[in-house]
């Protein structure tokens, strides 16, 4: 009796600490996300909500749709593996709603972006000093962008 | 005209996902995709790079990215022989707006894109103390921008650079290999937008993936693999002194 | 880009730690290290630096109170912070941090701070007046019983808690060791080493702070001081310093010798960017110099004056070599590119959230909380006495 009189105060202080670890697991349990631990050691809601971000690029499959034409002459071309929205932009808008005219394009810088001139390029890759190449005519008079090569009949 | 435009959308089930997904806007927008039929990854054919700048501009718009920060960026390895061990490196503004011309001279100069390797045993979410990043079941590392702390413990132990602390939702934000979009069928916005076919999407899981032919036939590496991360990022020749 | 030199991927530009990363493993270390010394009154019965017991114990409460706000500072969202005690990640290093703290703060050192004043508290909590005896009176947690069996066994469970309490403090700051030590990405990090390294500098920084502080409350109160008592901690203060920059040159060594393949890069940025910090401050000022002081009073014998300057300039450079070593791993390990190709910069912040002025505040911060405690939890001897004779 005398020793649990001693020690009272010892399980006074032990008992602040189980109260606080059951209000904690009380508050835990509440407070967990309802998906956490779906898949793993995770929100599995998260990647739902990652999926359903809004898309810009629309892709060649949805150009393809509508303007079957472009495709069919960029076909047998040397851009045939070049996708619409690697020169135009990204187009999903436009793809959504057609009204929504993609913007025009500046062949001039368009075409250097990729044709330029540099050591640093892989060989075979055709290559043009832009300033020297055309004495400032516009690409398209010579090359059509969807079939560039002259024999194709970009030529004028 | 409009309606008969949407009608033959429909006839591609893939883009059809997207399309739909699109105008619902709802995060239940991928009920074709199953998770654990995929397992993503990506093939980055060095030859192939012109260093155009087209996927970093790509990935900014399509994830938008902050500015001078990078999802994905590229690299201008110029290597002599006399600096094998110390090659000389640029990448002005991530090679967004693509790189100045090089002189012929006796090295060899080539193009590295890097973006996240989407590693199988990811440094980066071993040490994430809440379960705020993660490989989710289809291979995909991911960042819960709804529970990240912002402590960067993740930036840090990442070996290659891949992640940054968002400036205005000060959270970490990484690459997502576009999920948004290889979750509906589409391909990745750097891969769409790559005008030479350098960097492919690549679906391990999938038998019919070109990729696993090419594995067979070419010489395939991933970057610093003594780090044993499980990098899913495939570089197709690959120059030793990448890192 | 600005500041930056060679080649940097671009993310790697901005560091993500700043100075509040550097003080949160000073911090935490000065607890670590002031317990130690403390146990040694207690584990080790090493009766002479039974004066500074109480003041040890203050001293680490009240820095262990400060330690977790440079971390809560820096985090992109605060507010999310309690998600580390909800679903904490079991494969991550800093997971593990807000438990290891809150054991180590309410299980080790309030409990037995608690045991040990529990016989002033009742006492005050009978002869304080207005507001003061309320606050005793809530700290008694109604127990007035302070018969000598009840304090007896006190006495016996505030052994046992300082028993647990030497590994609990090892592993609060060999945990933040192994934070840093455990990012395979880092070579600068990289190191089974560092876990150990940061156990004994923490003691190291422990030791000086408290024999600081107590030489410096003898001269504020006007009392003389113990010169057994500081002799003995200089002593231990020594030894413990000779183990500490053995294990650092350990490291450095064998980073020398082996010379990886981030040895030209780490190597460049040491006789670079990190030369005052690494080389003059850490190395020289605060690990050569104070040994070669402390070492020098060992052997020589000196007189009280001498020895007390030597002490004072010994532990304050202990303190700055101490946090130059944590900044050299915090910040020098953002410092180079993981290509090993370049280095960025370090542009501290004056009035940011993470700036100097928050750094200077969150340091001088744990010397309000000692000075409230010590108002509250007299550390002083010779005012115990007096709280007896009131009783």
């Amino acid at each position: 009796m005398s020793n649990f009189r001693d020690t009272g105060h010892l399980f006074r202080f032990a008992g602040i600490f189980v109260a606080a670890i059951l209000i904690f697991l009380a508050i835990r349990g509440w407070l967990v996300p309802h998906t956490f631990g779906q898949y793993g050691h995770y929100r599995g809601a998260a990647l739902n909500e990652i999926a359903a971000k809004p898309v810009h690029f629309a892709g060649h499959q949805s150009c393809e749709t509508c303007h079957a034409d472009i495709a069919e002459k960029k076909s047998s071309g040397k851009h045939a593996s070049v996708h619409c929205e690697a020169c135009h932009g990204p187009l999903a808008a436009h793809a959504d709603d057609p009204s929504i005219q993609p913007a025009k394009i500046d062949t001039a810088v368009l075409c250097a972006q990729c044709h330029e001139t540099s050591a640093a390029k892989p060989k075979g890759f055709p290559e043009v000093e832009t300033a020297s190449h055309s004495n400032g005519v516009s690409c398209e008079t010579c090359h059509q962008p969807h079939s560039p090569a002259l024999e194709a009949g970009g030529a004028q | 005209m409009n309606m008969t435009r949407r009608q033959m959308l429909v006839l591609l089930p893939a883009a059809a996902v997207a399309w739909e997904s699109l105008l619902a806007g709802t995060p239940e927008s991928s009920p074709n995709y199953e998770q654990t039929q995929h397992w993503w990854g990506m093939l980055i054919d060095i030859p192939k790079c012109i260093g155009c700048g087209n996927c970093v501009r790509a990935c900014q718009s399509e994830n938008d990215v902050p500015d001078g920060y990078f999802r994905t960026w590229v690299e201008r390895y110029h290597v002599t022989d006399t600096n094998l061990a110390n090659p000389e490196v640029i990448s002005p503004d991530g090679g967004k707006h693509g790189f100045p011309a090089a002189v012929e001279d006796s090295g060899k100069y080539f193009f590295v894109p890097k973006m996240c390797n989407h590693c199988a045993d990811s440094p980066c979410t071993q040490v994430c103390p809440v379960g705020a990043t993660f490989v989710g079941p289809d291979g995909v590392v991911l960042v819960d921008q709804k529970y990240c702390l912002g402590c960067a413990y993740c930036v840090q132990a990442c070996p290659y650079g891949c992640r940054y602390i968002h400036p205005t939702k000060r959270v970490a934000d990484k690459c997502t290999l576009c999920y948004h979009r290889i979750t509906k069928g589409l391909t990745t916005a750097c891969c769409e937008a790559c005008p030479t076919g350098a960097r492919q999407l690549v679906d391990l899981k999938n038998p019919k993936d070109p990729i696993h032919a090419f594995l067979k036939t070419h010489a395939v590496q991933v970057l610093k693999p003594q780090m044993a991360t499980g990098a899913k990022a495939f570089y197709n020749e690959l120059d030793g002194s990448v890192r | 880009m600005q500041g930056v030199n060679g080649f940097m991927y671009p993310n790697e530009v901005q560091l993500q730690w700043s100075v509040l990363i550097v003080l949160y493993p000073f911090i935490t270390g000065l607890v670590a290290g002031a317990f130690i010394l403390a146990s040694l009154v207690r584990i080790f019965h090493v009766e002479a630096v039974r004066p500074t017991y109480r003041l040890a114990m203050l001293t680490a409460l009240a820095f262990l109170l400060v330690a977790p706000l440079p971390l809560q500072l820096h985090l992109g969202h605060p507010e999310r912070s309690y998600e580390m005690y909800l679903t904490p990640h079991r494969t991550s290093a800093m997971a593990m941090f807000g438990f290891v703290y809150l054991w180590y703060l309410m299980a080790v050192l309030v409990a037995e701070i608690w045991l040990d004043y529990r016989r002033d508290i009742v006492i005050m909590s009978q002869s304080a007046t207005d507001w003061k005896r309320w606050i005793y009176r809530v700290m008694t947690l109604g127990s007035s019983n302070i018969s000598p069996r009840a304090l007896e066994i006190d006495d016996r469970v505030g052994w046992l808690i300082t028993l647990v309490g030497i590994p609990s403090a090892f592993l609060l700051h060999g945990y933040v060791g192994f934070i840093f030590g455990s990012i395979k990405a880092n070579p600068w990090w990289s190191s089974p080493l560092m876990p150990v390294v940061f156990i004994f500098s923490a003691m190291v920084s422990g030791i000086a702070a408290v024999m600081l502080l107590y030489m410096l409350s003898a001269r504020l109160r006007k009392e003389p001081i113990d010169m057994r008592c500081v002799d003995t901690i200089a002593r231990y203060l020594f030894y413990i310093f000779i183990i500490d920059f053995s294990l650092e040159m350990l490291d450095l060594v064998h980073r020398i010798y082996e010379a990886d393949e981030s040895f030209r890069s780490l190597d460049f940025m040491v006789h670079t960017r990190l030369y005052f910090s690494q080389i003059i401050l850490q190395i020289f000022a605060g690990t050569l110099a104070p040994v070669v002081l402390l070492g020098l009073a060992q052997v020589v014998k000196l007189p009280e004056l001498a020895r007390k300057r030597i002490y004072g300039i010994a532990g304050s450079l202990t303190l700055i070599g101490i946090f130059a070593m944590r900044w050299n791993v915090v910040i020098g390990g953002q410092l180079f590119s993981k290509s090993f190709l370049g280095y960025t910069t370090y542009k501290m912040g004056l009035i940011t959230r993470e700036g100097l002025l928050m750094a200077m505040l969150l340091s001088l911060l744990p010397l309000f909380f000692l000075w409230v405690l010590a108002k509250l939890l007299p550390p002083w001897y010779q005012e115990q006495d007096a709280i007896t004779a009131a009783g």
